[in-house]
This record gives C-alpha cells, sequence and structure tokens, in this order.
C-alpha cells in the first residue's frame, strides 16, 4: 500500500479528469465549440507519449552503461506503452481533425511527423524481433532506441514548427495556453496530463513485471 | 592527434582501395542509378520537359534515397566478421565509423553527381539556380552518408538485413529528406538564396546530432 500512492492519485486525477471534461465550462470559441474538451484528453496523450518515449531512452542510455537485462526489459517496455499512446492520440486527434478540420487525416506536418515517429518505432520493435541472442538484441535494439529519439525530437517539435501548420502553436499559430484556454480549463488539463503520464508508468510498471516474470520461469 | 588522423587516413586509404579491387560493387551502383534514371524517363513516356518542377524534384530524390540506402547499406557486409575483428585490434571504433562516414559521403557525392547530370539529361533540367541545387545535393550527399552508415552497422548484425535497413533508414531519413526537398525546390525555383538558409541550417545541425551519435553510439554496436 506504501507505494501505491501514485497507482491511487493516477485514478483520482483521470475520475476528475472524465467528469470535469464532460461537465465543466469551457469557453464558445468558434469551429472549436464543445470539442475543444479534446484538449484534455489528445494534448496529455501526446505529453504522455513524449514522457514515456524519453524515459525509454534514458533506460537505453542506461542499459549501454550497465548491462543490466533488466534496463532494456524497462527500456522496451516504455516504448512499447509510448507507442499505444500515441496511437491513441492519432485516433483522438482524427476524431477531433474531423470535426475541425473538415478531415480525419489533414496534410498537416505535424500530424504526419507523428505517423512517422510510430514507424520509427515500429521499426525499433521489428528490429528486436529479428535477433535471437538476447545481449546482441539488447544491446543493437538500444542502439537504435536512442538514435530514434534524437530524431524524434526534431520530427515532432521542430519541423512542425517552421512550416505552416493547423496546429495551435505552430507556424505562426498562438498556442492554446495563450487566449483559447481559461483558468478553469486549465484547472483540468494541467492534472490531466499528470494523470495520463501516471497511468502510462502504471501500465508500463505492470508489463515490466510481468516480463521479469517470464523471464524467470523460462530459467 | 596527429596519430589519429594518419590512421583515419590509412583507414579511408583501405576502404578506397577495396572499392577498387571490387570494382563490379562501384560499377553496379553506378549501373543502379543510371538504370533508376532511365526507367522513370521511360515511365513517364520517354517525354521532356512534360514533369512539373515539384514531380520532377521528388522523383530525383527519391531515386537518390534508394540508391543511397543500397549504397550504404554494403558499407558493413563486404568485409568479413573475422577481418572487421582485426580492424578494431588495430583501430578505435571512433576512427572506424568515421572513416565509414568519410568514404560512404564521397561514394554519394559520385552518385548524386552521376545521377544529377544523367537525369537533367534525359529528362530536361528546370533548375534556375544550379549552384543552389548543387550545394542542396552535396549536403544531402553528406546527410544521407551520415546518417545511413550507422543504421547499416545496426542492420549487417540481424539477419534478413536488407529489409530491415530500408524499414530503419526510411523513417530516420524523412526529416532530412523533407528540408532537402524544401531546399531544392527553392534552387529550381530561382528564389532568393537568403530564403534558403534556414533549411540549410537544419539540414547541418541534423547531420551534426546524427554524427555525434554515430561517434558516441558505435562503440557499442561494434562489441556485440
Amino acid at each position: 500500500m506504501k507505494n501505491s500512492w501514485w497507482k491511487i492519485l493516477a485514478v483520482a486525477i483521470l475520475t476528475y479528469t472524465v467528469f470535469w471534461g464532460v461537465l465543466g465550462n469551457v469557453p464558445r470559441q468558434p469551429i472549436l465549440n464543445e470539442s475543444i474538451r479534446n484538449v484534455y484528453f489528445h494534448v496529455p496523450l501526446w505529453f504522455g507519449m513524449t514522457t514515456l518515449l524519453l524515459t525509454s531512452a534514458v533506460f537505453s542510455i542506461r542499459y549501454l552503461r550497465s548491462g543490466l537485462a533488466d534496463h532494456d526489459r524497462i527500456a522496451v517496455e516504455f516504448a512499447n506503452t509510448g507507442i499505444v499512446f500515441g496511437l491513441l492520440g492519432c485516433a483522438t486527434g482524427s476524431m477531433w481533425a474531423n470535426f475541425t478540420w473538415g478531415e480525419p487525416w489533414p496534410n498537416d506536418p505535424k500530424l504526419n511527423g507523428a505517423a512517422v515517429a510510430m514507424l520509427l518505432y515500429f521499426a525499433y520493435l521489428i528490429l528486436r524481433g529479428s535477433f535471437d541472442d538476447e545481449q546482441r538484441r539488447a544491446r543493437i535494439s538500444a542502439v537504435y532506441n536512442i538514435f530514434a529519439f534524437a530524431v524524434f525530437v526534431p520530427l515532432i517539435f521542430i519541423l512542425p514548427r517552421l512550416t505552416d501548420s493547423l496546429h495551435p502553436g505552430n507556424g505562426g499559430n498562438p498556442a492554446f495556453g495563450q487566449y483559447d484556454m481559461n483558468s478553469q480549463m486549465r484547472m483540468v488539463f494541467y492534472p490531466a496530463v499528470i494523470g495520463f503520464t501516471l497511468l502510462g508508468v502504471w501500465i508500463t510498471e505492470l508489463r515490466v513485471r510481468l516480463s521479469r516474470i517470464r523471464a524467470v520461469i523460462e530459467e | 592527434m596527429a596519430e589519429s588522423v594518419r590512421q583515419l587516413g590509412a583507414l579511408m586509404r583501405k576502404e578506397f582501395l577495396l572499392e577498387w579491387r571490387q570494382r563490379y560493387a562501384l560499377n553496379g551502383m553506378l549501373l543502379y542509378i543510371v538504370g533508376a534514371v532511365f526507367v522513370c524517363y521511360l515511365s513517364f513516356s520517354a517525354r521532356r520537359g512534360l514533369l512539373t518542377p515539384i514531380v520532377w524534384n521528388t522523383l530525383f530524390w527519391i531515386i537518390l534515397l534508394f540508391t543511397a540506402i543500397n549504397a550504404i547499406a554494403k558499407s558493413f557486409v563486404q568485409e568479413r566478421a573475422g577481418r572487421l575483428l582485426y580492424y578494431y585490434t588495430l583501430a578505435s571504433p571512433q576512427q572506424i565509423i568515421l572513416s565509414k562516414i568519410l568514404y560512404n559521403t564521397v561514394l554519394m557525392l559520385a552518385l548524386a553527381g552521376l545521377g544529377f547530370i544523367v537525369y537533367a539529361s534525359v529528362l530536361g533540367n528546370p533548375v534556375q539556380d544550379v549552384g543552389l541545387y548543387v550545394l542542396s545535393l552535396v549536403l544531402g550527399a553528406i546527410g544521407f552518408a551520415v546518417s545511413l552508415t550507422l543504421i547499416a552497422g545496426i542492420a549487417s548484425k540481424a539477419e534478413n538485413s536488407a529489409t530491415l535497413m530500408a524499414v530503419l533508414s526510411f523513417p530516420i531519413v524523412l526529416p532530412l529528406l523533407l528540408m532537402l526537398l524544401r531546399v531544392s525546390k527553392n534552387a529550381i525555383d530561382g528564389l532568393d538564396r537568403s530564403v534558403s538558409w534556414d533549411e540549410i541550417g537544419i539540414v547541418l545541425a541534423i547531420d551534426a546530432i546524427v554524427l555525434v551519435l554515430s561517434w558516441m553510439l558505435f562503440p557499442f554496436l561494434w562489441r556485440s
């Protein structure tokens, strides 16, 4: 119980997010209308994904330094959860885009960047699948994971800001924070970011424990 | 310092000698790009000036991308594992990756140059600012060589390395490719060069990031 306070916190925050996300007051914006509520779900999923992938890269670096199989296990599970979050982020974004921009997949640099990032991490999983030797797999996929994260950052955060993008905060568009979100929305949005990230860590923790048990059973 | 530069020179010389002695591989690459260009030319019903500048440019860069992936994929499979092990006892892994990158840059420059000449002569040349276009080719050759050499190292360690090489490198090369497409499109339209400085800066920044990462990560790769 002592170590599970953050799980209770995650459940509490997400319950709060779902309730106040649906029921709370939101400013009336043209075009966006009620769909602005998606900001509580879509944006935190992307924030969560970035955090998870960063953690995965950090554990890959730690693996290369230490050579402990456990670090590799943690790195791959963080990447897995990051991919799930990315797919969910794509799905929520697609729904949102359908209502506000008129089509589920508009030709937008940020969307395409996100799609390429998904390809990058699928390639990581395929690379892992092509080795039989565990140590070799761990070392080489750690190298690729670090490399992939270094490409992921400019792809998502730098390139879209240079071109015209429909997303707020890119291509000279103002970010949400500037005047779309009022303080009431922020009271839901910031906890939502923390809540979804905690949820991601929780999923990862369960999967890491599962894979540790599997490793022991196989021995 | 002088010692390591000398070692680097020796490694580079080895790469060139190896390529020269196995000329069929080099000729194969040259024929590959010429053949690809010709296939595209015939597929567009062999008519010049039919392609809009955007299609012209994109097609050329895609040919170049596939050529680069094929050319660089062989940089670690040409030599047998035992011989690679012998090199590692002689030189540091950093020097080996650096010599491979430099060699691949020269190779890509040659391939891109030849490709551009053939492509422009059969499909027409709409480029208005040839100087800038050549600069984008040089940047592209450096960028492809830098980012694909480490990937080739990774892919060569796995089975089924040809597919893996393509799958791993497409997303890695994409940001670079998009920037290069933009610079070269500016060159085709003959826009003022000051418009392209931003993109050129980003290409150089991506190259620098990838180069530093290759330098740091390769020692972990060769040990396995």
